[in-house]
């Protein structure tokens, strides 16, 4: 945890000779404690203080990047439980399990490295592999490097990972594992490369004591593998160390790495880990259908709830309307612009589309909220000009706002206003057949 | 080195509610549900364990649903024609509760009827949505709260501009409330306040908070019931009502559920996804604190069902 002022300031030479442009060191101290003054402000700080200093500011969980070709996977830095007190940071990285064993390797790894899918506008791709040395490593590392240049995760016995790690040199991938019986081998090897290492043990006491031996052989970047065989005690152990991590015990202050690969729903524990603070997840192989939902959780979850997705309020022109095409109106907010837009474009039917400004809630969110009403809506219509767009002047609310109709008319007086359905899926029939 | 884990310890807890009633009790179920009682946050079994696990209800129809998904639709068969036969199939796959959604074209006698046909047919407790239109969720739920006098049914969906009404035949004849408002705490509190001040007991009231799907503002269902249920374990009265919420509902009407042609080819094989889709929807609010998920697709039933299984046991 962040030091106090008070404790900062016993660092300091406390000869308030103000040079650092505070008229004494307490208050520099305090400026520091609040992060709003660089330490370097200071020309008299000790090389020990500084050294305190900067163990105490490090983040409580530990940053851990994952390289493969110029393509990198991080995880780490949080700094909280709920996602509401400010915002989980880095995306889990989604790695499929493959065999080096397996005669399709190339072929798997073709198809998972090429996954590309498109949500609210963002491209979604799979983030590496994890690669079980049931045979020869430094071969199986060579087929996938002919095809992709993500991450790896390397995982095997201290030899068969010695044999690997010549095959992706420049590289830091994540080893696994080091358990109490290997760990010095293991240790050895993640430091000459120098690659990220994973720790297992069958508790969480006996995981930061083998954290903290590792450390002292010179390793700093770790990742925990908590090993609980439900999804309760996977859910009580993660939870259980990010609270130790955010409270500054450094033993435990690193990315977790979850194989729902081994659960018996893998769908299920993949979105348990994904809601609860994996840094990494093993898949258990490529299924598109798996994969998406997945990918569009960890996008929701890591959502900054600060600032939603927005999109920039604006007439919006779908399949090339004309002056006699509908006029559409929805909400700011990404999802559901998207949703709609997805929906009239891919009916191949021309529209106006008009994006209110409703501080990027929700259709029924911003509605509750006071920010998409009758005055919003007619004030986007003027703004925009739709007017001068078109001939026949028709604007379709969505059916959840129905009840705005008729202060619509009157903020509209020569707008047709008609009630849209509530859902986007349903639009296209609804302009099929409602607005002919 | 031994470890000292830090521990929250609340003052409030989630208040114990019970639905359905025993012939004992003035009702006719086998089996009744009893659910809520925390004390802390979602499965944290080394703070303490959740007393009753949650429940998983699976929604019917009164008639054959028009606009669900032809997955849906092929998977419950014929059985969406029967609402009765439909409803104690739910009851055997491994529904805790069963929800029964009225229509529009219902009149109230056929709702009446349909209802007590459902009870007949089933032993679990019985959740009862009018078709969402306020005058006619009125004209319908009144009598069927009559009708079904003290089998401690749920009634919904009571919202800010309609809850009078169906209160006030809940209150008359033993039955609970399904309270929502859309993706809000305070929202949440108000409606809670508004029907306690009628005189409704807080143990029969069900706040609804609703839920976007994955992909579909999940993540503002997530947080709100998260900071619903914390407030409740601070303590504060009126967000210590158990929580229910529509993942079935939600999810299925996504076009990644809905529509099976003309879709990404990157969204993979069309069943598997949308089962996906609604269990893991499922599985995300119980993470943070659904105490009932009401569910649609009779495998994701039996997967939610088996992770509930694991979530309580640690
Ligand atoms: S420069 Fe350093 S020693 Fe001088 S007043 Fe500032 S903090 Fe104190």
């Amino acid at each position: 945890m962040a030091l106090t002022g008070i404790q900062i300031y016993k660092l300091l030479p406390q000869t308030n000779c103000k040079e650092c442009g505070f008229p004494t060191c307490l208050a520099f101290a305090m400026k520091l404690a609040a992060k709003q003054v660089e330490l370097s402000a200071c020309p008299y700080v000790s090389e020990e203080s500084k050294k305190q200093l900067a163990e105490s500011s490090a983040p409580p969980i530990r940053l851990v990047t994952l390289k493969g070709v110029d393509v990198e996977a991080k995880a780490g830095n949080e700094i909280c439980l709920y996602r509401h007190e400010k915002t989980f940071y880095h995306k889990p990285g989604l790695f499929i399990r493959v065999r080096a064993s397996d005669p399709d390797l190339a072929k798997k790894v073709a198809a998972a490295d090429a996954y590309k899918v498109n949500y609210v506008g963002i491209e979604l791709t799979i983030d590496g592999f994890a690669v079980v040395a049931d045979s020869d490593l430094a071969t199986a590392i060579q087929t996938i490097r002919s095809i992709s240049k993500r991450p790896l995760i390397l995982i095997g016995d201290p030899a068969a990972l010695q044999a690997g790690l010549a095959a992706c040199r420049g590289e830091t991938p994540l080893l696994y594992a080091a358990d109490a019986s290997n760990a010095d081998p293991m240790a050895e090897l993640a430091k000459s490369h120098p690659a990220a290492l994973a720790v297992k043990a069958e508790s969480l006491e006996a995981l930061a004591d083998l954290t903290q031996r590792i450390q002292a052989k010179g390793v700093q970047d770790m990742v925990l593998d908590l090993d609980g065989n439900t999804l309760g005690e996977w859910l009580v152990r993660s939870t259980q160390v990010r609270r130790l991590a955010l409270k500054n015990f450094r033993p435990l202050g690193y990315p977790v790495l979850a194989f729902p690969c081994d659960a018996k729903d893998e769908a299920i524990a993949a979105a348990q880990a994904i809601a609860k603070y994996a840094g990494f997840i093993v898949l258990n192989e490529f299924k598109p259908e798996l994969l998406y939902p997945l990918l569009v959780l960890r996008e929701n979850i890591y959502t900054d709830p600060q600032k939603p997705i927005q999109v920039q309020p604006g007439l919006y022109e779908i399949n090339q309307p004309k002056p006699d095409s509908p006029v559409l109106v929805t909400t700011n907010f990404s999802i559901t612009y998207f949703s709609v837009a997805n929906e009239v474009e891919g009916s191949g039917l021309p529209a106006w589309l008009v994006v209110t400004d409703a501080e990027g809630m929700s259709v029924l969110t911003a509605w509750a909220a006071g920010k998409f009403d009758a005055e919003r809506i007619a004030k986007a219509v003027k703004t925009f000009n739709v007017a001068s767009k078109v001939t026949r002047k028709r604007l379709v609310i969505p059916g959840h706002v129905a009840v705005l109709s008729g202060e619509l008319e009157a903020e509209l007086p020569d707008w047709e206003i008609r009630v849209g359905p509530r859902e986007a899926v349903d639009l296209p029939a609804f302009m099929k057949q409602a607005l002919n | 080195m031994p470890l000292e884990i830090p521990k929250d310890k609340w003052p409030g807890s989630v208040r114990t509610v019970t639905l359905g009633a025993a012939a004992a009790e003035g009702g006719t179920r086998t089996k009744t549900v009893t659910i809520g009682g925390q004390t802390a946050m979602p499965y944290l079994h080394f703070e303490a364990s959740p007393p009753h696990p949650p429940a998983v209800a699976v929604e019917i129809k009164s008639r054959p649903p028009e606009d669900w998904s032809p997955l849906l639709l092929e998977a419950w068969g014929e059985l969406v024609n029967d609402p009765a036969a439909w409803a104690k199939k739910a009851e055997e796959i491994g529904a805790d509760l069963i929800v029964l959604a009225l229509t529009l074209a219902d009149r109230p006698e056929e709702a009446v009827n349909v209802v007590q046909s459902v009870l007949r047919a089933t032993g679990v407790p019985l959740i009862v949505w009018g078709p969402g239109q306020a005058e006619k969720d009125n004209e319908l739920l009144v009598p069927v709260a009559e009708a079904a006098k003290g089998e401690r049914l749920v009634l919904g969906i009571c919202e800010d501009k309609n809850y009078r009404t169906i209160v006030a035949a809940a209150m008359a004849n033993g039955h609970l409330v399904q309270a929502r408002t859309p993706m809000d705490v305070n929202l949440s509190k108000q409606l809670n306040i508004l029907i306690s001040d009628m005189g409704m007991p807080k143990d029969r009231i069900i706040m609804d908070p609703t839920t976007g799907a994955l992909g579909y503002g999940i993540e503002y269902g997530y947080s709100v019931m998260e900071r619903l249920r914390l407030a409740a374990l601070q303590g504060d009265a009126m967000t210590q009502s158990p929580m229910i919420v529509t993942p079935g509902f939600e999810a299925w009407k996504t076009k990644e559920a809905k529509v099976g042609s003309g879709v990404p080819e990157a969204w993979g094989d069309w069943k598997e996804r949308s089962v996906n889709w609604e269990t893991i929807t499922a599985i995300t609010l119980l993470e943070s604190g659904a105490d009932i998920v009401v569910l649609r697709y009779p495998e994701s039933v039996a997967r939610v069902k088996q992770a509930i299984q694991e979530l309580m046991t640690a």
